[in-house]
């Protein structure tokens, strides 16, 4: 079972350790130390906010691209997989089963940005097969988020 | 016709809470951060919903059994057996209800003759006092205090036993004030009930949310069974609120008589709702141990925050309310309500909506989620910090 801990901070990662530990009915202490633990062995490998882009006066598109890739001999989608990963405009790279090989999520100023990265960098990788680049509109719900606003309480303020 | 003169007095006459004038005011407004609520904020395990909409497919839609499908009272049995030792008879000794609500109208109204008292220790919630008004009754409030950790105690009961004494009503976990009352406590009850006829009524509507340890009925103790109708539910368990389903376990002679109002004054309980009761007490295990894990995270959270901010607040071991004293304030339960509301737009209940001995408390629900308690308690502690800086 997980950790209960990090139940918690997935939930929210900006508790404090005192409240962490009132919690888990346990002291700071030990939750400094379960939580640099964690962070040492690459359990937490880190920490953002969940931002809403909608909200934000800035250029932002993203874009989700299949990627069909030809596995290496000995390396598997590996290579590829890490090559891509050091993009600074990549965001997210997953080796996916099913009817393609990488899901990559690629964030761009503006669309022609994030055409001209896939075709100009992704699409010409040796051992890319072909490349699907479907844009993002609107995000309702990120990381278990809702990213609408919430609608009031059903159950109203008070009752007994 | 003058209609009011029409209605019946003792109806008319019930207490018309003055609370009530509160709560339209709270639910009114717009923007407020509430911890007011009684219901779970956990949706209904998917499979339960699941099998209510498979059931309604399928076009199940018609009466059930008065006392409720067979399938369901088995269901109840199994698990009445597995999580508190009780062994009840499918057949004779369960009845479904609408809602735990129903199950306790229905065990008053078999029990009472006209005057015969019931025993209700308070703070509790507040149905039991006018069912037994309704029903010729006379209910006789028992104040239960913090140093007793808000428990019924052995010679408060002997106290207030009269020849006229005829149930007990016995609300633990409670509502408001999250006491519990543990195998011991139960004991020393146990130990003067056997020396009266007096019938308990236990609603143990929150007996799955307790905390440190395993809930325990009165009913598992010696002799106490033949003379307890236990009274439990799906609202708070299960999150089934909306449901509105419950049940009654107690002797056969005790649930054929109420098996009887029950089948005059409703028939029978939702039968949509019976067939994902089942689901929801064969396989919901796992589902009760994550809320109850929740809940109990927030319980300290909010515990902790109360004291913290300087209103001393008892450890409250089961349900999910917490019950700080507001006396440090200076303010009564229902000003101290008010002005909360006005000033920081936060909801919660004055204690002496659930009896007298509430007064000087207050209710705090933390069916929220942390965020949401997190801002509601910063905005209390500015009420509190404002209020000391006001003061001469
Ligand atoms: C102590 C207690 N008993 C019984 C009930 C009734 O619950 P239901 O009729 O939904 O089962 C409640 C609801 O708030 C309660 O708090």
């Amino acid at each position: 079972m997980m950790d209960r801990l990090l139940e918690l901070l997935n939930t929210d990662a900006r508790m404090s350790t005192e409240a962490l530990a009132v919690m888990l009915d346990t002291t700071e202490e030990d939750v400094k130390n379960r939580i640099a633990r964690y962070e040492a062995d690459g359990v937490i490998r880190g920490y953002k906010p969940l931002l809403d882009y909608e909200k934000i006066d800035t250029q932002y598109v993203e874009a989700l691209i299949e990627l069909r890739v030809t596995p290496k001999k000995d390396f598997g989608f590996e290579e590829i997989a890490q090559k891509i990963s050091r993009y600074q405009e990549v965001d997210s790279v997953y080796l996916m089963s099913g009817g393609y090989d990488l899901h990559v999520r690629v964030v761009g100023k503006t669309f022609k940005d994030v055409a001209m990265f896939v075709a100009q960098r992704l699409a010409i990788l040796d051992g890319v097969v072909s490349t699907a680049t479907h844009f993002v509109l609107s995000h309702y719900k990120d990381q278990g988020v809702l990213m609408t606003d919430m609608p009031g309480d059903e159950r109203g303020n008070i009752s007994l | 016709m003058d209609l009011e003169n029409m209605l019946s007095q003792r109806t008319v006459s019930l207490k018309p809470s003055g609370i009530r004038k509160f709560f339209d005011i709270a639910n009114e407004m717009e923007g407020v951060i509430a911890l007011g609520v009684g219901e779970p904020d956990f949706k209904t395990p998917y499979s339960v919903r699941r099998a209510g909409i498979e059931n309604l497919q399928h076009g199940q839609t018609r009466y059930s059994a008065n006392a409720g499908l067979m399938e369901l009272r088995r269901a109840i049995c199994d698990y009445m057996l597995r999580k508190f030792n009780l062994s009840y008879d499918k057949k004779t000794e369960v009845l479904v209800t609408v809602g735990g609500s129903e199950a306790i109208d229905l065990a008053i109204r078999a029990f009472l003759n006209p005057g015969d008292e019931v025993l209700i220790p308070e703070p509790c919630f507040v149905c039991y006092a006018p069912i037994v008004t309704l029903t010729s009754g006379v209910p006789v409030a028992i104040p239960t205090h913090e140093k007793d950790h808000f428990r019924l105690t052995p010679e408060q009961l002997e106290a207030a036993i009269t020849p006229k004494t005829k149930m007990l009503v016995l609300p633990y976990p409670n509502n408001p004030t999250g006491a519990v009352m543990r195998r011991e406590h139960l004991e020393a009850i146990a130990e003067v009930l056997r020396r009266h006829d007096i019938i308990v009524l236990s609603d143990e509507i929150y007996a799955e949310l307790t905390y440190n340890g395993r809930h325990c009925s009165i009913a598992e103790l010696p002799d106490m069974k033949e003379r307890t109708i236990v009274v439990n539910g799906f609202s708070k368990t299960f999150a089934m609120t909306g449901w509105r389903l419950g049940f009654a376990a107690g002797p056969a002679a005790a649930i054929k008589q109420m098996t009887k109002i029950h089948q005059y004054a409703i028939m029978c309980a939702p039968t949509t709702s019976q067939y994902a009761a089942i689901e929801a007490l064969d396989h919901c295990e796992e589902n009760i141990c994550q809320m109850r894990e929740e809940y109990n995270s927030r319980r300290r959270f909010v515990v902790d925050g109360f004291n913290k901010m300087g209103l001393h607040t008892f450890e409250p071991e089961g349900a999910f309310y917490v019950f700080p004293c507001i006396r440090s304030t200076g303010l009564s339960s229902e000003k101290f309500c008010e002005e909360l509301l006005y000033s920081k737009k936060v909801a919660v209940v004055p204690g002496n909506a659930f009896g007298d001995s509430g007064e000087g408390f207050i209710r705090v629900s933390y069916s929220y989620s942390v965020q949401h308690l997190k801002t509601a308690l910063q905005r209390i502690a500015e009420f509190i910090e404002e209020r000391k800086e006001n003061q001469p």
